[in-house]
């Protein structure tokens, strides 16, 4: 069960990611989360939107580069050690996370952790054992 | 596959005869400038010289040599051979160096330039059945006039583009069937991504292009055949010396046919000018030897080629160069290194990237930098930043062992490098020396 994020990259110069939230706004994409990663040279916007075949396509209209990419969303309680019990789950199963961000939800004031790791099927299994639910993309919408 | 030559007893003479025409027209020739020229006739006493002196192509190397700064001295017309009511044209340089530079033509130097691209377009197969597309610039600019005139004497149908205005290019292109394009390597190139962008490409009828006047490397040359589905070939010359056209690729594309019944061509050590035998790299100078209005002698080009005389299995006697591997006067020193930008494009492509590219040189702290701005690619781009970072220090470490200096490495958005439909801007100097 995963969720397909797409990415854009941002050279780094001024405006580069107004640019690309504009013309995203203009056309109506929404948004459901998104980070910006950054090196000395150039950023990569990360984001999960509610409509994907619309957001590609002002993409490519605009001449951006983008990409589309399996990641993985897990709903947890907005309450300390949320986090961690999945990061050990992770970490015992020896699984490298590339990178995660998160956005509070706003049903039962839960939040959502969007994940990147090399081996989709292997996590998947590995947080299924431990019990760990991951989300789908139409529960995300819910979210 | 029969052979084609345009002017086969003139391509295809045996050598002995070929130096036998060039002894005979260059002694003509030295005398007509000795006679006609003040300037290049002070020059020849500067360095006590009579027209005698020079009785055949072993004489060549006594007579003084001509520089871009003799042209400049003698602008407008001191190097002029004939009145000018003899004259039916001018051309001009385009500019990317220095001041602009005057060449004259009679009639008869105009069909001879006319003739040697004919020779050209008939090298990469073109007929009077074949449409070609000229799309250098017309004007002042050599590219566009010279394929015109040689399309004209092929007999083919030539569409007189110019440059720019891709649209009505691709237009021209399919609804009129074009089968040869002209232009240079950087618009061919641009012109394949126009129409894989349009989606188009079955709509294209080309089967050879000619791309020439700006430095361009063997994987560019590809990237073009696969994008316009076509074989590439390159044509070379000077508005100095009349125009593209001056040598030219055969079939075998490998190396340029110098037309040497007209232009004889020498490769000389830049520092001493001392004549380099052929296989060794220097700077290639041009005497003209029928030309009439505008004959420079011992022009030195400041390209840097090789020469060969091996036989070509096409059939043509005439020695080939090599496509210029830079000129020496658009060489880059950066820490005191000498740098050609057809090495760090060569770096590139081999590397995966795109030949979308801009070379940066700056001085910072009394230290010179130089830093290569590239456009980022779908197959390069991932949401992963270790690993664009990592294809970032590869391109650094591929380019420290080519060029043996660090060069700064800079992903940039797609098309944000700007396209010129001429030439395209390579490198930008900052440094104020």
């Amino acid at each position: 069960m995963t969720i397909q994020q797409i990415s854009v990259f941002l050279e780094n110069k001024p405006g580069t990611f107004r640019n690309v939230a504009a013309e995203l706004s203009k056309n109506g994409v929404n948004m459901r989360a998104m980070s910006v990663a950054d090196t000395a040279d150039f950023g990569i916007l990360r984001m999960i939107v509610d409509d994907n075949e619309k957001t590609k396509k002002v993409l490519a209209d605009g001449g951006y580069i983008y990409k589309e990419t399996e990641v993985l969303a897990v709903e947890v309680g907005d309450t300390p050690g949320s986090l961690m019990r999945i990061l050990e789950t992770l970490g015992e199963a020896a699984i490298n996370l590339e990178y995660m961000y998160a956005f509070t939800t706003k049903k039962n004031d839960g939040a959502c952790l969007i994940f990147r790791v090399d081996d989709v099927a292997k996590t998947t299994q590995v947080l299924s054992d431990a019990g760990i639910k991951l989300a789908s993309a139409e529960e995300l919408k819910e979210l | 596959m029969e052979k084609n030559y345009y002017q086969k007893e003139l391509e295809t003479m045996e050598r002995e005869q070929l130096l036998a025409l060039q002894n005979e027209r260059l002694v003509a020739q030295v005398k007509h400038v000795y006679e006609h020229v003040p300037y290049y006739r002070r020059l020849m006493e500067e360095k006590g010289l009579v027209p005698a002196d020079i009785a055949s192509v072993d004489d060549l190397h006594k007579l003084p040599f001509l520089t871009k700064d003799d042209l400049r001295e003698a602008y407008p017309d001191g190097l002029l051979a004939v009145p000018k009511g003899d004259c039916v044209r001018i051309q001009s340089t385009s500019g990317t160096t220095g001041r602009r530079v005057i060449s004259y033509y009679t009639q008869h130097d105009v069909d001879l330039w006319d003739e040697c691209c004919a020779r050209a377009i008939i090298a990469v197969g073109g007929t009077n059945e074949d449409v070609v597309q000229v799309s250098y610039g017309y004007g002042l600019f050599t590219g566009g006039p010279g394929l015109n005139g040689g399309s004209h004497k092929v007999g083919s149908l030539t569409l007189p583009m110019s440059s720019g205005n891709t649209d009505r290019q691709l237009q021209f292109m399919t609804d009129l069937g074009a089968t040869i394009l002209c232009c240079t390597p950087s618009y061919a190139a641009y012109l394949g991504e126009s129409i894989a962008d349009r989606g188009i490409k079955d709509q294209i009828k080309l089967k050879a292009g000619i791309f020439g006047a700006e430095a361009w490397s063997e994987e560019m040359r590809r990237d073009i055949e696969k994008a316009l589905g076509i074989k590439a070939y390159d044509i070379y010359g000077l508005t100095e010396i009349s125009g593209p056209g001056v040598s030219f690729e055969c079939e075998e594309q490998a190396g340029m046919h110098i037309n040497e019944d007209h232009f004889i061509p020498e490769i000389i050590d830049p520092e001493t000018g001392e004549v380099l035998p052929y296989g060794e790299k220097g700077e290639l100078v041009f005497t003209c030897i029928t030309k009439e209005a505008f004959p420079l002698l011992r022009y030195r080009t400041r390209d840097i080629t090789i020469l060969t005389d091996e036989p070509c299995s096409c059939g043509r006697t005439h020695v080939r160069m090599k496509r210029p591997m830079g000129r020496s006067d658009d060489m880059l020193i950066v820490k005191g290194v000498n740098v050609f930008p057809s090495q760090i494009e060569a770096v590139l492509l081999n590397e995966g990237l795109s030949a979308n590219y801009q070379i940066v040189v700056d001085r910072v702290n009394n230290s010179d930098t130089i830093d290569v701005m590239v456009e980022m690619t779908p197959e390069l781009f991932s949401d992963v930043a270790g690993s664009i970072t990592a294809k970032e220090k590869s391109i650094v470490n591929a380019l420290k062992s080519m060029l043996g200096i660090y060069a700064g490495v800079h992903l940039v958005e797609p098309r944000s490098i700007v396209r010129s439909e001429g030439k395209a801007v390579r490198v930008i100097d900052k440094r104020k020396i």
